[in-house]
């Protein structure tokens, strides 16, 4: 492939990527994410390819295989373009009829599509689902249309325009200010402006300079970084090299989890097919700039999400973090400075220059611009990924979206930013999804995990699995997070044995401070977030376990009804 | 191979640049058939970079990735995140445990199955889930999984 060395050359090499997608062809888009892999999809789109061969359409229909669609509940997931036409739950004895009866003639299956519980008909339209109805998939909806490992689709969508249009029409403060005004916060939990911080970057002097990508995404129960770069890694190389650009930075390091292998796949592809063609290396569109990406495996630690441990894992040293009143944006990567984001914020920046910090700010609320995805999960009806312009009410996200309580049970509380998120119950449910209103309640944004929980689900073993998980991710060189983590834990569970004392209350509440405020890193000062929100919100049930020895959900097996016979 | 040319072959991949440690590991341990770090290569790696083995040891044992046992022939590592925590991933651990005759993190004796209990495989919608040798087993109980074992047997 001959490089690209201009703009004029990229764009012709764009309207040929757009002019070999026809939109009116017809095309099956087969979700090929996790979530439906799961669920048996490689031998839908096998068995699809044959049977399209052997009736002699495979000239006239493509066949796409995706990243995820989002809607994991109900996979293996294939659309039907150009209508739009959803069917879900496909499974091998159903590809004769797509072909036969869809592709062929035009029927739809009617056995196939969505059924919606509230009006009890069937949903024909993608868009018209509920499940997607109240989305905004500003992000995340290009999943669906691209094949992740060809460059050639990406630029079909408009891809590397946000990019061209830096180079080419902006320069380097232009960029900052545009990703400033927009109000961009960082999607990987702090929710700090990126603007602000790359703003520092770039005043700092400096031949060497370093972005990288936070892609170690460690919350259990959150998976949409992993399906971002899946689906679509160009949008978070694309972001990338828009930072750098503006930043000055020469090298770019995504720093992945080795449990995400084809994450690395499909980036290790866009960052190859994107070198191919001169887009990263020298002098990219004959503008001077010159930038690389790196691809750096994470050892699966938990804390290394924090950005100093991250940064010492790269360097080659083991994931503890350092103390915060050094700057990254004067010392980062190896003493440089630097500038990290997480994948979902990379991938917001070539949104915002395309379209503009006013466009952008119009969505969300006002100091929590933009759309966030979500996973939600546990308890609920859809599982899967949602994107949702912030200020969204939760009510909104688990009952429109998610369809409500799985087996109609009584909702209990939703938890959300990750281990050291927390859990809201429902008399907060009205408030809207923003990073503020989150903390305000008690929980955070975190990276945007949301899990549902019912009346089966206690809340004291709740927060003693958030504690467990956190006391073994510490890293142990606070002492307060180290020690502290571990008496809670020693604490909680005594509860769920049935052996605790009111005295134990009083003491987890006067730990949860000393554990905050003894600790280095973002760990240990948000680790007691998950045992304070459920004692605020569910201390009935702490009560119960205390006093009546009842574990009034049925988990904590030494206090069910068995165990004490 | 012996463990002295491994490492030198592996260092090389990575030029030789001790901040590459973390790859490297990764490598010689993917390359082991029984998916760990036996003492002797690390040992080699150590010398090979010309750095103590006391900082590979550091690294071996900071990051979860890294086994310092032998692992068996079949992985089964099961779901324990939040989602799967919350629809009973801890029953499903204890018949699991129960059926295999050892605990979380454990080999059994024979090297045929280990277990391991991870944080979010990305299919919460069919939670409780396990993947065996990359192949996912959605909404388990525990009377499911003899049978699912038996066709590891």
């Amino acid at each position: 492939m001959k490089k690209i060395e201009n703009a004029s050359q990229l764009d012709a090499y764009r309207d040929q990527c757009t002019a070999g997608r026809n939109p009116d062809r017809p095309m099956i888009a087969v979700c090929t994410g996790t979530g439906c892999q799961a669920h048996g999809c490689d031998k839908v789109v096998d068995l699809l390819r044959t049977e399209l061969d052997d009736a002699g359409l495979a000239d006239k229909v493509e066949v796409k295989t995706t990243g995820c669609h989002g809607y994991c509940e109900k996979g293996p997931l294939a659309v039907i373009r150009p209508e739009g036409i959803l069917y879900q739950r496909v499974k091998e004895k159903n590809i004769a009829d797509i072909v036969s009866k869809t592709i062929a003639k035009g029927e739809v299956l009617d056995k196939l599509l969505f059924f919606d519980p509230a009006t009890k008909e069937r949903v024909k339209l993608e868009k018209d689902v509920p499940f997607y109805k109240l989305q905004e998939r500003l992000v995340f909806g290009d999943n669906g249309h691209i094949d992740p490992t060809s460059i050639e689709d990406y630029f079909g969508i408009g891809g590397y325009k946000a990019l061209q249009k830096s180079l080419t029409e902006m320069d380097a403060d232009a960029v900052v200010a545009e990703v400033k005004e927009a109000g961009l916060r960082g999607r990987g939990g702090g929710g700090f402006p990126a603007g602000r911080k790359w703003e520092s970057a770039k005043n700092v002097a400096g031949d060497v300079k370093y972005v990288i990508c936070n892609a170690d995404e460690g919350d259990p129960g959150a998976y949409m970084d992993r399906s971002l770069l899946e689906g679509n890694p160009h949008a978070v190389v694309e972001g990338m090299m828009i930072g750098a650009f503006a930043i000055g930075a020469t090298d770019g390091y995504v720093y992945v989890r080795n449990e995400y292998p084809q994450a690395v796949r499909n980036l290790q592809s866009a960052i190859d097919s994107a070198r191919k063609l001169g887009l990263l290396g020298e002098n990219i569109l004959g503008s001077g700039f010159n930038f690389d990406i790196h691809i750096s495996k994470g050892g699966g630690a938990f804390v290394c999400g924090e950005s100093s441990a991250l940064i010492a894992s790269i360097e080659g040293e083991v994931g503890e973090p350092r103390a915060k009143h050094i700057h990254m944006a004067e010392s980062g990567l190896w003493g440089k400075p630097t500038v990290l984001n997480n994948v979902e914020t990379w991938a917001n920046v070539p949104l915002i220059i395309n379209r503009g910090a006013a466009w952008y700010k119009g969505i969300g609320t006002e100091g929590s611009t933009g759309t966030k995805i979500f996973s939600l999960v546990g308890k609920v009806k859809n599982t899967g990924l949602v994107e949702v312009p912030m200020g969204i009410s939760l009510r909104k996200i688990i009952f429109e979206i998610g369809g409500g309580i799985t087996k109609n049970r009584a909702f209990k509380a939703v938890q959300t930013g990750g281990p050291s998120g927390g859990c809201i119950p429902e008399e907060h449910l009205d408030m809207p999804v923003d990073f503020d209103a989150l903390t305000e309640l008690g929980s955070m944004m975190g990276s945007g995990g949301m899990i549902v929980m019912d009346d089966h689900t206690c809340m004291v073993d709740v927060a003693k699995y958030f504690v467990a998980f956190l006391k073994e991710e510490s890293c142990g060189k606070c002492t307060t997070c180290r020690e502290g983590l571990q008496r809670m834990y020693e604490i909680l569970d005594k509860i769920t044995e049935g052996k605790g004392t009111l005295a134990d209350l009083e003491l987890l509440e006067e730990m949860a401070p000393v554990i905050q405020q003894g600790s280095m890193c973002g760990l240990g000062k948000t680790a007691p977030n998950p045992v304070l929100s459920t004692l605020r919100y569910f201390r009935d049930e702490y009560l119960a376990h205390i006093n009546d020895k009842k574990c009034p959900a049925g988990v904590c097996k030494s206090l069910t009804a068995e165990a004490q016979a | 191979m012996s463990a002295e040319s491994l490492s030198r072959e592996v260092a090389a991949l990575y030029d030789n640049n001790s901040a590459n440690i973390i790859a490297m590991l990764q490598e010689i341990q993917s390359r082991n058939k029984n998916r760990y770090l036996p003492r002797p290569e690390l040992e080699a790696l150590a010398a090979c970079l010309e750095i103590p083995v006391s900082k590979v040891y550091r690294i071996a044992t900071f990051f979860k990735a890294f086994n310092l046992e032998p692992k068996g022939e079949h992985m089964v590592s099961l779901c324990v995140g939040t989602a799967c925590h919350v629809r009973g991933a801890a029953k499903i651990l204890t018949a699991l445990e129960g059926e295999l005759g050892i605990v979380d993190g454990g080999t059994t004796s024979d090297l045929k199955f280990s277990i391991e209990t991870v944080n979010c495989v990305g299919a919460c919608a069919l939670g409780p889930v396990a993947v065996i040798d990359e192949e996912y087993f959605g909404e388990l109980e525990g009377d499911k999984l003899p049978e699912i074992l038996n066709r590891f047997r």
